[in-house]
């Protein structure tokens, strides 16, 4: 009975990190793309832990299940952690928002954070192409 | 091996695949940034699958360890994208 459950939230977890690619494919620019992806799979890859985890506790032995458990802690904090500082990047290197965008609260403060920093510019790395 | 497990490695394999789709084409290079985090932390919902399929419980290790090196890579592209050097 608990171990069905554990296989569920494996189930589960793969789903959403299915959605999560599929968004990541679909959606018309970087910052969607990245929120899509990212909320979705982080979810995912932590339900599939927990799930180890659950096993591990149930029917694999407990090394497994403490092993997993942590690993989910981090995958939860690391994870968004560096969503987040590409996402910057990408704005503070001029990455256009998609056409379609209705309000960019991030504008005023990204200047001044390039006008801080650009004495010390080390190369441009500017986007290819809109 | 049962079927789950099977499955389940096999939709990872789809979501890598549409990872892999993503970094070759996305016209910019936060876009194949984003992707190859997202592909870090696919690898380690590939060694959680290996560890339920083969009940070994190393590939947990690795997962932990991969998930350590991604987090720094990531924040290292970030760093680089956003156009300042790594020691500030």
């Amino acid at each position: 009975m608990l171990e069905t459950v554990f296989y569920w939230c494996v189930g589960v977890g793969l789903a959403f990190d299915l959605f999560g690619c599929i968004g990541l494919v679909r959606l018309p620019d970087i910052y969607n793309r990245a929120q899509a992806a990212t909320k979705c799979v982080t979810l995912g890859t932590c339900l599939i832990l927990v799930g180890t985890a659950g096993l591990g506790f149930t029917r694999l032995g407990t090394p497994m299940g403490i092993k997993a458990l942590i690993c989910a802690a981090f995958v939860l904090l690391t994870s968004p952690v560096g969503a987040h500082a590409i996402c910057r990047g990408a704005y503070i290197s001029g990455v256009p928002l998609w056409e379609g965008s209705v309000e960019d609260a991030f504008a005023d403060r990204a200047e001044t954070i390039r006008k801080q920093q650009e004495p010390q510019r080390e190369g441009p790395v500017q986007s290819e192409k809109a | 091996m049962t079927p789950f497990e099977v499955v389940a490695f096999n939709v990872l394999l789809v979501c890598s695949l549409l990872c892999l789709g993503r970094i070759g084409k996305g016209p910019t290079a936060p876009d194949r940034t984003v992707a190859i985090d997202i592909l870090g932390t696919l690898v380690v919902g590939f060694c959680c699958i290996l560890a339920l399929w083969t009940g070994q419980d190393y590939y947990m290790n690795i997962a932990i360890a991969w998930a350590l090196i991604s987090f720094v890579g990531t924040l290292a592209l970030a760093k680089y994208l956003e156009g300042r050097p790594y020691d500030a």
